[in-house]
């Protein structure tokens, strides 16, 4: 048990990434409310990102633009396939929020129970 | 290695993360999510991603808020105020078991910043060392994103684009 939390310990962005991941779900879980839930899915799309990025960091390295100089770069791979992940993140956030707003048109509420009461 | 500011930093992060998740108001709720993405960009910069801290600080803080508003100025004032029903019991078992699973897996993965880690040792290095003889491009991200997988950068736009239309379509005032 000591090791572990010592092993944990290490490796503080996997700290922060399980905390911030159930945090998300836990918000995406409990709330009925859908802006709240996609405040939820964000933070579990932005944890995910971040334990990524942080897979590619290296003691004592710069980032990724050559210098010539003989320093040592992060990994800039993680940092690539992130960058994607991030537009289609947000791409796909617009486009949810943009289903939100059609449903407060048509039914008036925000909230989960109104809506499927309203739906019958 | 040092844990001057680093430590304060990933504290915050989660401080604001808890934040959206406590308020009762949603506008609050997503102007703290706006902040939780500022210290996010500062987290990559300390990691040494510049080009993702920019990418998050514009897209995420900026056009996600924005987006976010956007769909709370048509609400009316009540709508926007949060019920809390108690939370599920399986919510409440499940996720720390989960979160216990996650740590549980720590001693498998390589310690945080190890340059010796699978992952910094065996493609990447091809790309840190020839990026630059290949595509006259200092910046190994730009050369990546931009040459070696163009076609991954293409896609994307089209699924941005595809995302506009579908935004154009649900958004329409005439729209039954």
């Amino acid at each position: 048990m000591l090791e572990l939390i010592e092993a944990a310990l290490r490796r503080p962005n996997l700290v922060a990434f399980v905390l911030l991941l159930l945090w998300g779900l836990y918000i995406t879980i409990t709330h009925h409310n859908y802006v709240k839930k996609l405040v939820g899915l964000y933070i579990v799309q932005t944890s995910v990102i971040f334990f990524l990025v942080a897979t590619g960091f290296k003691e004592g390295a710069t980032v990724p633009v050559i210098t010539g100089g003989n320093d040592d770069y992060v990994n800039p791979l993680p940092q690539v396939l992130t960058l994607t992940a991030i537009v289609v993140q947000i791409a796909t956030l617009g486009v949810s929020l943009g289903l939100v707003s059609r449903i407060y048109r048509k039914f008036g509420s925000l909230d989960e129970d109104e809506v499927l009461e309203k739906l019958g | 290695m040092t844990y001057s500011f680093e430590l304060p930093l990933l504290a915050l992060l989660i401080l604001t993360a808890a934040g959206a998740m406590i308020v009762k108001e949603l506008i609050s709720a997503v102007l703290i999510l706006g902040a939780y993405s500022f210290f996010l960009a500062l987290v990559w910069a300390w990691l040494g991603a510049a080009d993702v801290a920019f990418v998050e600080a514009v897209v995420g803080a900026g056009l996600a808020t924005v987006f976010f508003l956007l769909t709370l100025s048509q609400t009316s004032p009540e709508d926007t105020r949060i019920r809390r029903p108690p939370p599920p019991i399986i919510a409440v078992i499940a996720l720390p078991l989960l979160g216990l699973l996650l740590l549980y897996a720590a001693n498998d993965l390589p310690a945080f910043g190890d340059p010796g880690s699978p992952a910094s040792v065996h493609v990447s290095p091809h790309y840190i060392e020839n990026s630059l003889a290949d595509t006259r491009t200092p910046n190994v991200v730009t050369s990546v994103l931009m040459d070696y997988r163009v076609l991954d950068t293409l896609i994307e736009t089209v699924v941005v684009f595809t995302s506009g239309i579908a935004c154009w379509l649900l958004l329409r005032r005439d729209a039954e």
